[in-house]
């Protein structure tokens, strides 16, 4: 399948003032960060949780601990899907009980990943609260799910897909929208 | 969910033996067994992946590390697991192998472990199955599972199995682990040097295995296979099979070839020792090395559930091919 840019979203420079911007709302409501653990899910709200771990270790000279989740295993569509997806690796810093998860994502769309990655959770500890942090929401929620703290929201159409491009990955930094051809 | 999450590309319904493997399917199982470990790390180990799968381990011959590394792996996976073994089965009141085959089919089980005292039984009860068939072990074919996680532990010892000199010894010719080792071993660029008494050394076995990137060929002398090893495999005196004749005494195996201490010395300073199991201590392989700082076999143990798991998530994780 071919897929043509349509939009761009966001630039480089725009991407660091929205992380920024989310930092230091995860800052102020998040009074003790010495509980805050920042979990990126993979793969690409990884890079995501390690840059607002960045922003935040700038800010406020605390190194806040982050960790990585794998929903793979957790998936609800894994009888569907024919070929098996890759499985990685799930990285959680020690006991999570009591302390506050946020949760980081590129791309809030269906909630199915953040429902899956809240499973995975609860089967690794009982956290205090889970927040959520999403650098685009696009709409189309299938469950009822919400981000706290949110980088954009744009409307898009079903047929539409966010891409958010990170070095770690991709060639470029931006977000864009593409649409098969 | 993600449209961008790279696919695994097993497409086959069944895991029959290494033979039939590509270098690619290999490594895909690896890297996949690779991950699962951390799962039987977890304080809950388990994940909902296979919930509502139902796997049937169906069990000819006597099993305790094989039988229950694939049932805990299937219960990791959230998988209802049902053991069978032969001698509580209908298999005593008469039943053909095909029969049984039919009637657990019957039951729409989503994967068959099978092992069997009769090579070729796991291939012959695949074709009549809508079920995926995992070969546990048939008579002196193939027992692929033991292979590749005998390949894990070799690969997260050695950090890779190309170029590795890996030596094996004892009897090869009734080892269905030898062979799918051999197999994967060669494939993967290993260099495999057999050892053991020449009366259980299959002949022609160069010519019956294509040796990939790799190399396999028979030494003179036990001494002469472990020189330079960095890998050394003990294989099982098989009690079971050694009605033939095929060494004098088990006194006279252990002096000619058991792996002991000195023996070992000959290897790499490094070398890492494994063994199937289950040990027949003092005949194979001496207490003081199979309990010593270079013996893996209790990592090949742990390996042998990340394995299973990852061979049960491939096959019957999805839709069949």
């Amino acid at each position: 399948m071919h897929f043509i840019e349509k939009t761009r979203l966001m630039t480089a420079a725009d991407m660091n003032r929205v992380l920024m911007r989310m930092a230091s709302q995860i800052v102020e409501s998040n009074p003790d960060l010495s509980d805050v653990i920042l979990v990126g899910i993979r793969r690409r709200g990884v890079p995501l949780a390690e840059r607002l771990a960045q922003k935040i270790l700038e800010m406020d000279d605390i190194r806040v601990t982050t960790g990585a989740l794998d929903i793979t295993l957790y998936r609800d569509d894994l009888s569907t899907v024919g070929d098996r997806p890759v499985v990685n690796r799930t990285e959680l810093p020690g006991n999570i009980t009591g302390k506050t998860i946020i949760l980081v994502d590129d791309v809030l769309y269906t909630g199915r990943t953040v429902r899956a990655a809240l499973d995975e959770l609860i089967d690794f500890g009982r956290p205090r609260r889970v927040q959520l942090a999403v650098l685009v929401d696009r709409g189309w929620r299938e469950l009822p799910i919400n981000a706290e703290y949110v980088g954009k929201k744009v409307p898009t159409s079903e047929k539409e897909i966010v891409k958010v491009m990170l070095p770690e990955f991709d060639e470029t930094e931006q977000v864009i929208i593409v649409e098969p051809e | 969910m993600n449209p961008e999450a790279k696919s695994m590309l097993l497409h086959r319904k069944d895991l029959l033996g290494i033979a039939d493997l590509s270098v690619a399917e290999i490594g895909m199982i690896l890297e996949t067994a690779e991950t699962f470990r951390e799962v039987s790390g977890r304080a809950i180990k388990k994940v909902p992946t296979l919930r509502g799968k139902t796997v049937i381990n169906l069990f000819f011959e006597s099993s305790t590390r094989t039988r229950t590394s694939f049932e805990i792996a299937a219960k990791r996976l959230s998988a209802d697991a049902i053991n069978i073994s032969a001698s509580t089965s209908s298999v005593v009141k008469g039943e053909t192998l095909i029969d049984t085959a039919l009637n657990l089919e019957a039951m729409a089980p989503d994967a068959i472990v099978i092992r069997h005292g009769s090579s070729g039984a796991p291939q012959q009860i695949s074709r009549i199955v809508k079920a995926s068939v995992i070969n546990a072990g048939d008579g002196a074919h193939e027992h692929p599972t033991q292979a590749l996680l005998d390949a894990l532990t070799i690969r997260r010892a050695k950090g890779g199995i190309a170029g590795v000199r890996v030596a094996i010894i004892g009897d090869i010719l009734h080892s269905r682990v030898a062979r799918s080792n051999i197999h994967l071993l060669t494939k993967m660029g290993a260099e495999v040097v057999l050892a053991g008494p020449r009366t259980l050394l299959p002949e022609g076995l160069e010519q019956v295995i294509p040796a990939g990137t790799g190399s396999v060929c028979f030494a003179a002398t036990i001494e002469e296979a472990l020189a330079g090893a960095d890998v050394v495999m003990a294989l099982r005196i098989q009690l079971e099979r050694q009605s033939g004749g095929f060494f004098p005494s088990l006194r006279e195996y252990s002096v000619r070839y058991g792996l002991n201490q000195r023996r070992l010395a000959l290897a790499k300073p490094d070398a890492i020792v494994l063994h199937p199991g289950p040990i027949n201590r003092g005949i194979e392989i001496d207490s003081d090395v199979a309990d010593g700082p270079f013996s893996m076999i209790l990592d090949q143990v742990e390996n042998g559930v990340a394995v299973r798991m990852a061979v049960l998530y491939l096959l019957a994780g999805g839709e069949k091919p």
